[in-house]
């Protein structure tokens, strides 16, 4: 470094290749991982609305090329808009985004019921017992998603830890239909997402100035009332951020679906899944897709701004 | 104890263990002598030998692995710049939209992403004919992108946190930006680029849905093995797999964390 200030000194060419230099680095910097994902994350998605508007074909890749000028504008923009008819005419699919969105509001509301006691009970903890909370927080997320979904599997079962349990205290005569449930799958989602939903709790709880609390109890505020009025406004950032990182990836969750829920839990991701492994009706596929991204778009744009402002 | 802390003490309890008993329950199942899990037939290694004599699973679990550490390594590179970008660049145009991608990845469906990507590379083959085939490349190419986004938001948030003194005493000096960025900035951002490659690993490791939707015919990881295993039932060479899974991933986990205790401490001193 000091020698670039003697080489600055002796030679002034140097400092326009400097800023040269600077400048490149600079593009380097900005342009390699923006470039990487425009051309992987957003460009695919224009990929995906262009096939929504294709034709399926039994051939591979299995759908028709899209302009096809040999009929009318007309008839064009009616063929092409069939896959989207054809889901709002099947029941199939308004069935699927609503239980989607049923099954993820709920999910998200047991989440938050159960993290924020817990997000509380962390962030008033002693700092040394905090850390070690936290980390107890985090360690399940780290551990294989789809196994913890799995161990549900052995839990739930017909011979099942649950069901052989009950049957040996006698509370039951016959093993309890648990697993390829709807309330197989709420377990299986809030299982698995709530450290989404308990570290941002955390985040906004252990900003909160506590002498707040001694203020309001020494006006005679009583516990709930303190709750109420100060800790639950002052955490509503945390719960907004925490149910949208909940709620999002949840609407269009496969694998609990697919093992934790029955045939007739009929969720969107699963139903995208099945369409295209399955049917391979790629352009209906991505039409559900479409529809899917559009119904995320307002919560993913809340987050953003949630995110930001904290 | 007031009633309140009471409560919030009892939650806490359910909470842990309702995220730690199914663990330990698999991990418990994985020495059951019986092929029945309900039933405890005494202590025993068969299905840890079963699976070592399994080569479907260790072929497919040489593959994630090797998948996991490529795609970690550059994902890591292209996060640290991206959260450079973000944080150490000033105004430029598209910064907004820069944001967005990578806030996006994180929360979005692994169905979308997976069907998006898997669109995208057909696209690309047809264009301009690569990739020419798909398979490990492709999933590659796949977790690279949604795990540089969490690598970013890690950076990230360690260098908006991070004291710039020193980055502007370097650049009083004379300093280049790449220099500075090199000699200074990145010495004091490793232990994030660290986390943050751990968790790209293990994203990768973990992933079913963006793999099964990117892989072609033949190459199948991990978790697309164990998935088409558990797709019928509960089976117990699966349980010993998760075991060793599990442990490989604590033991990790807790070495990483010492590490950077260790290294906080000399720190201080």
């Amino acid at each position: 470094m000091i020698q670039d200030v003697e080489n600055r000194a002796k030679n002034p060419d140097t400092a326009v290749s400097n800023a040269r230099g600077d400048k490149l680095w600079r593009y380097f910097v900005i342009g390699l991982p923006y470039l990487w994902l425009l051309l992987f994350f957003l460009a695919p998605f224009a990929i995906v609305l262009k096939i929504s508007l294709a034709t399926p074909v039994v051939a591979q890749p299995p759908f028709t090329q899209l302009l096809d000028l040999s009929v009318g504008a007309q008839q064009w923009l009616l063929a092409t808009l069939d896959n989207y008819r054809f889901l709002t005419e099947d029941n199939l699919y308004w069935i699927s985004y609503l239980k989607s969105i049923k099954i993820a509001a709920i999910s998200t509301l047991l989440c938050l019921l159960i993290g924020y006691p817990m997000a509380y009970g962390i962030a008033t903890a002693s700092q040394r017992r905090r850390n070690l909370l936290l980390m107890l927080v985090i360690l399940p997320f780290w551990t294989s998603f789809l196994l913890r979904v799995y161990a549900w599997m052995g839990l739930l079962g017909k011979q099942g830890v649950i069901n052989s349990l009950l049957l040996k205290m006698g509370l039951i005569d016959s093993p309890l239909q648990m697993l390829y449930t709807d309330m197989a799958v709420y377990l299986g989602i809030v299982y698995t997402y709530i450290p989404f939903m308990i570290l941002p709790l955390y985040a906004s709880l252990e900003k909160m100035d506590l002498s707040l609390h001694d203020a309001a109890a020494d006006l005679g505020a009583k516990p709930w009332q303190r709750f109420i009025d100060i800790t639950l406004p002052l955490s509503l950032p945390g719960i907004i951020a925490g149910s949208l990182l909940v709620f999002i990836p949840a609407i269009g969750e496969y694998v609990i679906p697919a093992l934790l829920g029955g045939l007739d839990s009929l969720m969107i991701g699963r139903t995208l899944f099945d369409e295209f492994f399955v049917n391979r009706d790629w352009p209906l596929a991505s039409a559900v897709a479409i529809i899917l991204l559009f119904i995320l778009v307002i919560p993913i744009m809340l987050l953003q701004r949630v995110q930001r402002e904290s | 104890m007031r009633s309140s802390s009471r409560f919030v003490l009892s939650a806490m309890c359910f909470g842990f263990a309702f995220l730690y008993v199914p663990i330990l329950v698999l991990i418990l199942y994985s020495f059951n002598q019986s092929a029945i899990t309900s039933v405890w037939g005494g202590f025993s290694l068969r299905w840890y030998s079963a699976l070592f004599n399994n080569d479907q699973v260790i072929e497919a679990a040489l593959l994630s692995f090797k998948i996991a550490a490529t795609s970690a390594t550059f994902a890591t590179i292209l996060g640290t710049m991206a959260g450079l970008a973000l944080t150490q660049m000033g105004r430029y145009r598209g910064r907004l939209l820069f944001t967005g991608l990578i806030a996006a990845p994180l929360v979005m469906p692994e169905v979308i992403t997976g069907l998006s990507l898997l669109l995208m590379f057909i696209s690309l083959q047809e264009l301009i004919g690569w990739p020419a085939s798909r398979g490990a490349s492709t999933i590659t190419i796949a977790h690279i992108t949604f795990s540089m986004a969490y690598v970013a938001v890690i950076v990230q948030s360690r260098l908006t946190g991070m004291d710039r003194s020193l980055q502007e005493a370097a650049m009083d000096l004379g300093g280049r930006p790449a220099q500075v960025a090199f000699d200074i900035t990145l010495p004091l951002i490793a232990p994030s680029m660290l986390a943050g490659w751990l968790l790209a690993f293990t994203l990768s490791l973990d992933d079913l849905v963006i793999a099964s939707f990117t892989s072609g015919a033949g190459a199948s990881t991990l978790p697309m093995v164990i998935f088409s295993k558990v797709k019928l039932g509960v089976t117990p060479d699966i349980n010993a797999l998760a075991t060793i899974i599990i442990a490989v991933v604590a033991l990790g986990i807790l070495l990483a964390g010492w590490i950077m205790s260790r290294r906080g401490r000399q720190e201080e001193k």
